[in-house]
């Protein structure tokens, strides 16, 4: 149908026109509004994926060209907590897309429950990257003036190799990267979970179970995102490198 | 023209606004395969397979990524418009990768 057409002709009606209050009026039904948004979503999704791509594109560029300083770096992750805090984001995932059906059958007590849940499940994941990064600053792992070599060169591990101090300095590009790309994803679990907390409001008042489902699936497109993020960060910074 | 027909039909539901529901038993079959591929993931990083564990750990999470996106993001339900977005968002990432990688890689070739 002609939008125009269909925007003059709303106008001659009275202030009670037969469509719910979220249809906006240039649009010709709920689900075409709410496919409108869908499509704006995965574009700025996608200009996510371009923004994540080039740090995905450097960190390959830079594994290759110092390839015994990422393998080292590499090795000195926590394999179990990358492991579960890979398990705790999926396990978030799972409930934001709860969280869609239960906004689909109009469930306010559902939603609410499983959006809570994404919130607790995404500050479990915030928690356990704190204690990485804890561990870092403990062991001068952190790029900068207290970064040290020391590991490096002379390793615990004994399956490790000694680097040169040549290229023991590389790790340092290691965890610039590690931290860069995982303190980005955790920018935006911090700014999904604000986002979350808003939601959980607007639940509670009873806004997305009356047919309104696009702020929360649009919601859940984001957050599955940043999911796939990790996806692709846990296998690239723990697993390619390690001893065995 | 009859299958043509039957996809306008197909077109004319969904404007009215009988977007498809999936269902939670589906959901919660991602969620175990997700974590089934993690567990399986993190198992192969302890073997040795030279070049292949890099090969096998990445097309592992390519395999997570298109469940998240297909079933989770909706996109195996979702009109022809969002899947070409999506393969548009693919092929864009490819772009950058690959030629970002013909120069670099071609002068590290036979150093990893």
């Amino acid at each position: 149908m002609d939008s125009q057409a269909y925007a003059s002709a709303t106008d001659t009606l009275p202030a009670e026109h037969g469509h719910p209050p979220f249809l906006r009026h240039h649009f010709e039904s709920v689900s075409q509004q709410r496919e409108a948004a869908n499509f704006g979503m995965w574009v700025f999704l996608l200009t996510e994926v371009m923004f994540f791509g080039g740090m995905f594109c450097a960190y390959l560029i830079f594994r290759n060209w110092y390839h015994p300083a990422f393998v080292a770096g590499s090795n000195t992750l926590d394999i179990t907590l990358g492991t579960t805090n890979t398990a705790v984001l999926i396990a978030s995932s799972f409930t934001m897309a709860m969280s869609v059906y239960a906004a689909e059958i109009r469930r306010r007590g559902m939603l609410m429950f499983f959006l809570a849940c994404t919130i607790v499940l995404g500050f479990v994941f915030l928690g356990i990257k704190g204690v990485e990064y804890h561990q870092k600053f403990v062991d001068h792992h952190v790029p900068g003036p207290s970064f040290s070599i020391e590991e490096f060169v002379h390793p615990s591990n004994p399956k490790a190799l000694a680097l040169t101090p040549d290229m023991a300095e590389k790790t340092q590009l290691y965890f610039s990267l590690y931290f860069l790309m995982t303190g980005m994803h955790a920018l935006h679990m911090i700014i999904g979970i604000s986002l979350l907390f808003f939601l959980l409001w607007r639940a509670y008042k009873g806004a997305y179970t009356e047919g309104h489902v696009m702020p929360i699936e649009n919601f859940g497109l984001y957050w599955h995102f940043v999911d796939i993020i990790w996806i692709f960060l846990f296998p690239l910074l723990y697993l390619i490198s390690r001893y065995r | 023209m009859d299958t043509h027909n039957r996809s306008l039909d197909h077109d004319r539901a969904e404007h009215a606004g009988e977007m498809h529901i999936v269902r939670p038993p589906l959901y919660i079959a991602i969620f175990l395969s997700l974590l089934a591929l993690t567990a399986l993931t993190t198992g192969m990083s302890y073997v040795d397979l030279g070049v292949f564990n890099a090969v096998i750990a990445l097309a592992i999470a390519c395999f997570k990524a298109s469940l998240v996106v297909l079933f989770f993001m909706h996109i195996h339900y979702s009109s022809r418009l969002l899947k070409m977005t999506v393969g548009a968002g693919l092929f864009t990432f490819m772009l950058l990768i690959s030629l970002t990688m013909t120069d670099y890689i071609s002068r590290a070739w036979g150093r990893f």
